[in-house]
């Protein structure tokens, strides 16, 4: 090992990036992707541990020294295949995982140095399967005769339908906006996951003969009750889109947006591209991003890709506490965002209507509370004033209530969350599978994913012992 | 895609009706409720009230006002033609229960989405009284569909031409005064919602209102149609839109309706330049 380690580079292969001057004002992707001499570059940095536990911080265990091993063989179609066999959304997920926090959190190199990039290698290997064979089509299994619907169109539903298609049954997702793809279409912005990469895996589920049903509310349209009649079992993974607000003062005024209606005005709506597109969105030129998740980072650079002279994120805990991708908060800051850490609004000042001024108080932390992270306090006396006309809220998001209102027996918890097993997604109501953020409350992309395929497994054990 | 079955223009230059094909929708919709079109790839998605249910048909009714781009856009469609989104019944339906008397206001075109709620009103044994208010006689709609169901029909006008000279309010004050009511119900513009709920107040008549805020996904998911009701945030599209008018914060709604008022007028006027199309005045 010693040896070894001389020759391997201590720091990560970098990822050829748009420069910040030049990103800070479009939409294109920020990371542009290994070329294959890089990935094959990085990948030979990896020890091939013989006890890897690169995979024991992965959510859904992808094979991760075989598939490095593979790039670095050149072998791509194989690095491909193996990732495949553990993860289904490869090129969404090398991109929004939180790999820091994760696989690569634990990689053995990661202790003197730099751990593998395994999130870029994985990228790789999926845009590079993109680039060059078809669409990926599985080999499918024979019809079985069963129905199934899926109820949400997020990597949960999505990736719920892919097993559940490739095991023969007949699957319908039931989507309530005009495009499938859940927050990987309407939330996570262009720059950083362009939505051609989600519109392929709707394709490929489509080519694969799943339906989707788009404009179909469930809850609504349909009931949960009326599907099961119509169907063998049932999938719900309708997400936690509800925004929160902070109900302070001035929270109506015009300007004041959620993180959701903000982000979903430019994303799934195209507002960037206005008049062109129809839907308006307020250009600020001073905006205020409250939160300091991935959804603040999103909001706030996709403010200043709209134009704003300034974009400040403003956090109550400090910035080790923020629970933002690692490298989206580095990015944030090559871009020149600025940040207002320890620092919690208090009321919005507003004038003739619209916002004016975002009034804050700095903040001190204390011991940890349940959650682990330091509690912040208020200083007395330390208000002051940022003026802005944008103000974006991103604290949070609660469950949606449409389908739990309008289900019967379905057991929820004290906070309106469904409660499903974890190892299976089964609900108290027979049939009825859930996951992803609607049972955990928001997470990640590749939590919902792995939930989904999790339900997958059971309900196809459900259907076929029937 | 939902087809357009029929349309027909019921108030010169600038309200059309049209009849939609929408088997699964008309089974489900109920009065109050509402649906979201979009009328094509780069197009807004808007609200529009149900106009009218038809579950047998498996149709339903719309009744819009040219008012921007996309209600003008949208009167350029003909039979036959189809709506690429078309989302709903969305939205609370109207809380329907025998109330004894009421009084059912509408304001402009808001009588149109009224029309199947007296409907129903009627069907549980309210006596219903009509009050329907417009500008001028040319700008009423819906009266004979209404005089064919409710027990009265007061017309109001500003300028007089037809009916009570005056606005809705003094003729809601005048029944009011010499009949009383069990329940109010007003749809129509902000202004005339909150003028109607000031009306009622000395009277206690509980007064319910649709609210008209700004929406995008109508799922509850942006919170940008959120209103401010006896003091907390409710989003109109999943937890109304009828609220009771008495908790209403009308200034914030009315504030909040103007958002884009200066994008708005670019998006008509752009579209209106590429499509050579002149509005009639
Ligand atoms: C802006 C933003 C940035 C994020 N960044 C990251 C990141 O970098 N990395 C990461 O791992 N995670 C990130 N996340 C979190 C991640 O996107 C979510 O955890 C994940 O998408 C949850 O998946 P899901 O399948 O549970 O639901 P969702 O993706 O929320 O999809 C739910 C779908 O169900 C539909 N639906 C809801 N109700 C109904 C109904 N009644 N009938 C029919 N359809 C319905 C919704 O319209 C939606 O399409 C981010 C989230 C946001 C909002
Ligand atoms: C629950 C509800 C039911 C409605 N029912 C009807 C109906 O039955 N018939 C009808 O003609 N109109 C109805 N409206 C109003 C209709 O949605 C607006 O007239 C339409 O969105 C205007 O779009 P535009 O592009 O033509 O005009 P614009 O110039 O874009 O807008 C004109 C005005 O309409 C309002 N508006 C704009 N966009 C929206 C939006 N996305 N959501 C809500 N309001 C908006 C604003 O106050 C704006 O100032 C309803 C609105 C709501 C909220
Ligand atoms: S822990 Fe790091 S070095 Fe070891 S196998 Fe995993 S990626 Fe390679
Ligand atoms: S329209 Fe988005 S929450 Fe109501």
């Amino acid at each position: 090992m010693e040896k070894n380690s001389k020759k391997i580079s201590p720091n990560k292969t970098p990822i050829p990036e748009q420069e910040p001057a030049k990103r800070r004002s479009n939409f294109l992707e920020v990371a542009l992707g290994y070329a294959p001499e890089l990935a094959m570059k990085e990948a030979s940095r990896c020890l091939q541990c013989k006890q890897p536990l690169c995979v024991k911080g992965c959510p859904v265990s992808v094979p991760i020294p075989q598939f490095i091993r593979a790039i670095k063989e050149g072998d791509f179609k194989k690095a491909i295949d193996l990732i495949k066999t553990a993860s289904f959304l490869p090129a969404v997920c090398g991109r929004v995982c939180p790999q820091e926090d994760q696989c690569e959190k634990y990689c053995t190199l990661g202790k003197k140095c730099e751990p593998v990039a395994i999130g870029r290698l994985e990228r790789f290997a999926a845009d590079h399967a993109m680039q060059t064979s078809e669409n990926g089509r599985p080999e499918m299994v024979g019809h079985t005769g069963k129905k199934v619907a899926i109820v949400g169109s997020g990597p949960s539903g999505l990736a719920c339908a892919f097993d559940l298609a490739r095991l023969g049954h007949s699957v319908t997702i039931f989507e309530a906006l005009h495009e499938a793809g859940g927050v990987l279409m309407y939330g996570i912005p262009e720059f950083r996951l362009p939505k051609e990469i989600v519109a392929r895996e709707i394709e490929l589920l489509k080519d694969m003969g799943v339906e989707i049903i788009t404009n179909a509310v469930i809850g609504k349209l349909i009931t949960i009750d009326e599907i099961m009649e119509q169907f063998d079992a049932c999938f719900i993974g309708t997400g936690a889109g509800l925004p929160k607000f902070m109900n302070i003062e001035g929270e109506n005024l015009n300007g004041v947006y959620s993180a959701n209606e903000f982000l979903t005005r430019v994303n799934l709506m195209r507002a960037y591209e206005f008049p062109e597109y129809d839907t308006p969105i307020k250009k600020g030129q001073r905006v205020a991003v409250i939160g300091g998740g991935n959804v603040a980072m999103d909001s706030v650079r996709t403010a200043l890709r709209l134009g704003a002279k300034e974009a400040t994120i403003i956090y109550r805990r400090s910035e080790n506490e923020m629970p933002a991708r690692k490298e989206e908060i580095h990015h944030a800051k090559e871009e020149g965002i600025c940040f207002e850490l320890l620092t919690n609004p208090v009321r919005i000042i507003g004038e003739n209507g619209w916002v004016k001024a975002i009034e804050c108080v700095r903040m001190d932390l204390c011991e940890p509370d349940e959650s682990g992270r330091s509690r912040p306090v208020c200083k007395a006396g330390s208000e002051f004033q940022i003026p802005v006309d944008v103000v974006i809220v991103a604290i949070g998001t609660g469950p949606n209530p449409l389908v739990p209102r309008s289900t019967l027996e379905l057991a929820l918890n004290a906070c309106g969350y469904i409660v499903a097993d974890e190892g299976t997604g089964r609900t108290s109501r027979e049939g009825v599978f859930a996951g992803g953020d609607i049972v955990t409350g928001a997470a990640t992309v590749i939590l919902a994913m792995g939930a989904g395929r999790k339900a997958a497994k059971a309900i196809n054990e459900y259907l076929m012992c029937e | 895609m939902p087809k357009i079955l029929e349309k027909r223009l019921i108030r010169h230059p600038d309200v059309y009706y049209y009849k939609v094909e929408a088997p699964l929708i008309s089974k489900k919709a109920k009065p109050g409720q509402f649906v979201i079109i979009r009328l094509n790839e780069k197009g807004e998605r808007i609200p529009l009230s149900l106009a009218d249910i038809n579950p047998d048909e498996g149709t339903i009714s719309l009744i819009v006002m040219s008012v921007g781009k996309t209600t003008t856009e949208m009167s350029t469609l003909n039979a036959g033609d189809e709506i690429r989104d078309f989302c709903g019944p969305l939205g609370q339906p109207t809380h329907i229960e025998k109330y004894g008397r009421v009084i059912l206001v509408g304001g402009g075109f808001g009588a149109a989405p009224l029309y199947p709620i007296a409907r129903e009103l009627k069907a549980a044994g309210n006596e219903v009284t009509v009050i329907m208010g417009a500008r001028s006689k040319d700008l009423l709609i819906y009266e004979n569909e209404m005089r064919s169901l409710s027990d009265k029909v007061l017309i109001t006008t500003d300028d007089g031409s037809k009916g009570i000279k005056g606005v809705v309010t003094a003729a809601l004050r005048q029944e009011l005064e010499q009949s009383g009511a069990d329940m109010v119900m007003a749809v129509g513009p902000a202004i005339m919602m909150k003028f109607v709920c000031g009306t009622t107040v000395p009277f206690g008549v509980k007064t319910f209102v649709s609210l008209n805020s700004i929406m995008i996904d109508g799922t509850g998911m942006c919170g940008g149609c959120r209103v401010s009701i006896g003091g907390k945030t409710r989003f109109a599209c999943i937890d109304g839109p009828e609220f009771n008018g008495q908790e209403v914060d009308w200034d914030i709604l009315i504030n909040r309706q103007k958002t884009y008022l200066s994008e708005e007028k670019e998006s008509f006027e752009t579209w209106k330049k590429r499509h050579a199309f002149a509005v009639c005045e």
